[in-house]
């Protein structure tokens, strides 16, 4: 019979390797779910985690769209890791994103024609203010009126998306599309595009600013005193209070960052890779953001290697879905599989393992 | 513009009743100190699974339990992970809906419009007739009929059952009830189960009764509401019963509203169920000292026994 111990304090040598653990579980799992589905796991798991990068007549398209799609993934989770670490969960980052990619939309096409390079920086503070804001809903009430935060902010991801499909289909619309929902192309558009900054690398104004949250986040945690804050206040609420963290501002303060990037995320997504503001011109990332967080460990440089490996996975995904018909849908139940893994192995680092005898209490 | 006040109050109680049975699981759940934020994924397994077995069996009753089955398969995973494995609750309940709605999409590629057989309903169509009184309490699915008597049954039970003792008692403090010789783990890990199924029936009346198809995606944020209708109702499942018909009322309102094309914005109408709960979620807990008091005291608080 197997007796859990609980550590001290958690392993760190667990802690860091239990997401390779589980990514190779991750594997090993999805690799019976692409049986069931009729697939060769093998060559699945390769298309997924191999083809992107090394595959001679694909990788030249799909390298570059690691960093198109660890942008955003980066920059969200490195905001929503601040509150997770404090025990503040945002869980509506998508809404943000959804509402900052609006705001610096709008505040983009409010100019048009104008090709003003004073536009685009115009547009990335709008799209940060939009997140902001949105994200204050949650953080108000929750300071003000005691309202569970994690409810709210998921609620308003719905009323963001209303808030999106009203703009793509009124007061965004292109003016010149023969009444077809879409806003005017950002992207093609100088003044208010995103471009690549290298060819060929994917690499654009968000991804840049994914790497300077990174190094941002990385030395708050390391070096700020609002960094200790923060950890302090997710290990030992009650001891943080006695130390003089007061509880309400860094709510606010974690809520504000996360709305911030994920608005920028948003902004940046709009202006670059999907081109204009479409209906659905999201694609989830402000979920599959936690999961990069929680693989990432709530750590910067965790987070960069796990903005990394799970956009393989959806471009490895997409691979799979043209060369082997997999469904769409496949690589999300994938993601999510690795969520469970990578929680379920927590107790690796938590807790030690004891054989002990039966019935001995 | 008319809107006429029966079918408003019948599809009131149509649309409430996925949210409402879901809401109720998740009381029990909680109340026995677990949070499990994954309803919605297991509502959404619920779906999906009554809708396949409805489409290649023709039996709904077959589809309802393959729905609770699936959505309690689910949340065993859930239980598992968060019962023996000690991990965090909110995390694994985001993961599970995480989980879920990828997993329910998968099932479900290349059913969406699939026939699926008429569900009769449980009184005979002469009373149904009877004007006013017919539609509005005679009219309903079974499983409506269900999901009201079960506020009453799990009411009676938490209150007035020893099995309701047991249950607040994990609730409120794991380690009193594990000193008192409660298996906190078994019990946790059964309220975890019959939340799952509650969520999967609810699911399953969504795609099989009222919307009668698969649609991806389709319980659009029904799992949070239920939720928020926990904390709203100060865990009380007749409150949950008063709180589910709010947001029904709502909704039913908000499509009509939409369909008499008044000077209202669509947009304002499609976010208002989502608007109204947050508002309702607000009043009810600025009280601090009242929802602290209600809330059962343990409530996503890891239970490990020591010693």
């Amino acid at each position: 019979m197997i007796r859990l111990e609980k550590r001290p304090t958690p392993s760190r040598i667990w802690a860091l390797s239990t997401p390779i653990i589980a990514v190779v579980l991750t594997m090993i799992a999805g690799g019976a779910m692409f049986a069931a589905l009729g697939q060769d796991p093998f060559e699945t798991i390769r298309i997924i985690f191999w083809d992107p990068l090394f595959h001679e007549r694909f990788a030249s398209f799909s390298r570059p769209q690691l960093l198109v799609k660890a942008g955003p993934l980066i920059l969200i989770a490195i905001g929503l890791s601040l509150g997770f670490r404090a025990g503040i969960w945002n869980i509506g980052a998508e809404g943000q994103y959804i509402v900052g990619a609006i705001a610096g939309a709008a505040f983009g096409l409010a100019f048009y024609p104008s090709e003003s390079p004073l536009i685009f920086p115009g547009m990335v503070i709008a799209g940060l203010i939009g997140g902001t804001l949105w994200a204050m809903i949650p953080a108000l009430l929750k300071v003000f009126a005691n309202t569970n935060e994690i409810l709210v902010s998921l609620l308003l991801v719905y009323v963001a998306e209303a808030m999106l499909a009203s703009a793509a289909t009124g007061w965004l619309r292109n003016p010149d599309g023969q009444g077809f929902p879409g806003s005017r192309n950002l992207a093609r558009h100088a003044g208010t595009d995103n471009p690549e900054l290298f060819a060929g690398t994917g690499m654009h104004w968000g991804v840049l600013a994914a790497f300077v949250a990174v190094i941002a986040a990385y030395v708050l945690f390391q070096r700020h005193v609002l960094g200790y804050q923060i950890k302090l206040a997710g290990q030992a609420p009650r001891a943080a209070r006695f130390s003089g963290v007061n509880p309400g501002r860094l709510i606010i303060l974690c809520l504000g960052v996360s709305g911030a990037l994920a608005g920028a995320a948003g902004l940046f997504e709009v202006s670059g890779p999907a081109g204009q503001i479409t209906i659905d011109f999201n694609s989830g990332y402000g979920f599959t953001a936690i999961i990069v967080a929680f693989l990432g460990r709530l750590n910067p440089i965790g987070i960069l290697f796990a903005g990394l490996l799970m956009a393989l996975t959806y471009i490895g995904g997409e691979l799979a879905q043209l060369l082997l018909q997999v469904p769409a849908p496949a690589i999300q139940a994938f993601q999510g599989m690795l969520l469970f893994f990578l929680l379920a192995l927590d107790v690796l680092s938590n807790y030690r393992l004891r054989w002990a005898k039966e019935g001995v209490a | 513009m008319i809107i006429d006040p029966v079918t408003l109050i019948v599809a009131l109680v149509t649309i409430s009743t996925p949210v409402l049975l879901a809401a109720l699981g998740e009381l029990v759940v909680e109340k026995a100190g677990v949070l499990n934020l994954g309803v919605e994924g297991m509502m959404i397994m619920g779906a999906v699974c009554g809708f396949i077995v409805a489409n290649l069996t023709g039996s709904p009753t077959l589809a309802f339990l393959a729905g609770m089955a699936g959505a309690a398969a689910l949340s065993a995973i859930f239980a598992v992970l968060t019962q023996f494995l000690m991990s965090n609750q909110v995390a694994t309940g985001l993961a599970l809906t995480l989980f879920g709605l990828g997993l329910a999409a998968l099932l479900g590629v290349g059913y969406e419009g699939q026939p699926i057989p008429d569900v009769a309903k449980p009184l005979p169509e002469m009373l149904r007739t009877i004007p006013v009184i017919g539609p509005i309490f005679l009219g309903h699915d079974l499983v409506t009929y269900i999901a009201i008597f079960a506020v009453f049954a799990i009411w009676y039970v938490l209150k007035h059952t020893r099995l309701g003792l047991i249950i607040r008692a994990v609730g409120e403090s794991h380690d009193a009830a594990h000193a008192l010789g409660y298996k906190v783990i078994r019990i946790r890990f059964a309220a975890i189960l019959f939340g799952g199924a509650m969520a999967g029936l609810g699911g399953a009346f969504l795609s099989v009764v009222y919307v009668e198809n698969w649609v991806q995606g389709m319980t659009a944020g029904a799992g949070w509401i239920a939720l928020a209708l926990v904390v709203f109702a100060a865990w009380k499942p007749g409150r949950v019963l008063f709180g589910a018909w709010l947001f029904g009322g709502i909704a039913a309102l908000q499509l009509r509203l939409q369909a008499a094309e008044i000077g209202v914005p669509v947009a304002l109408l499609d976010a208002s169920p989502y608007l109204v709960t947050i508002i309702v979620l607000v009043i009810m807990s600025s009280d601090r000292a009242r929802t602290a008091l209600n809330a059962p005291a343990a409530l996503g608080k890891t239970f490990h026994a020591t010693g």
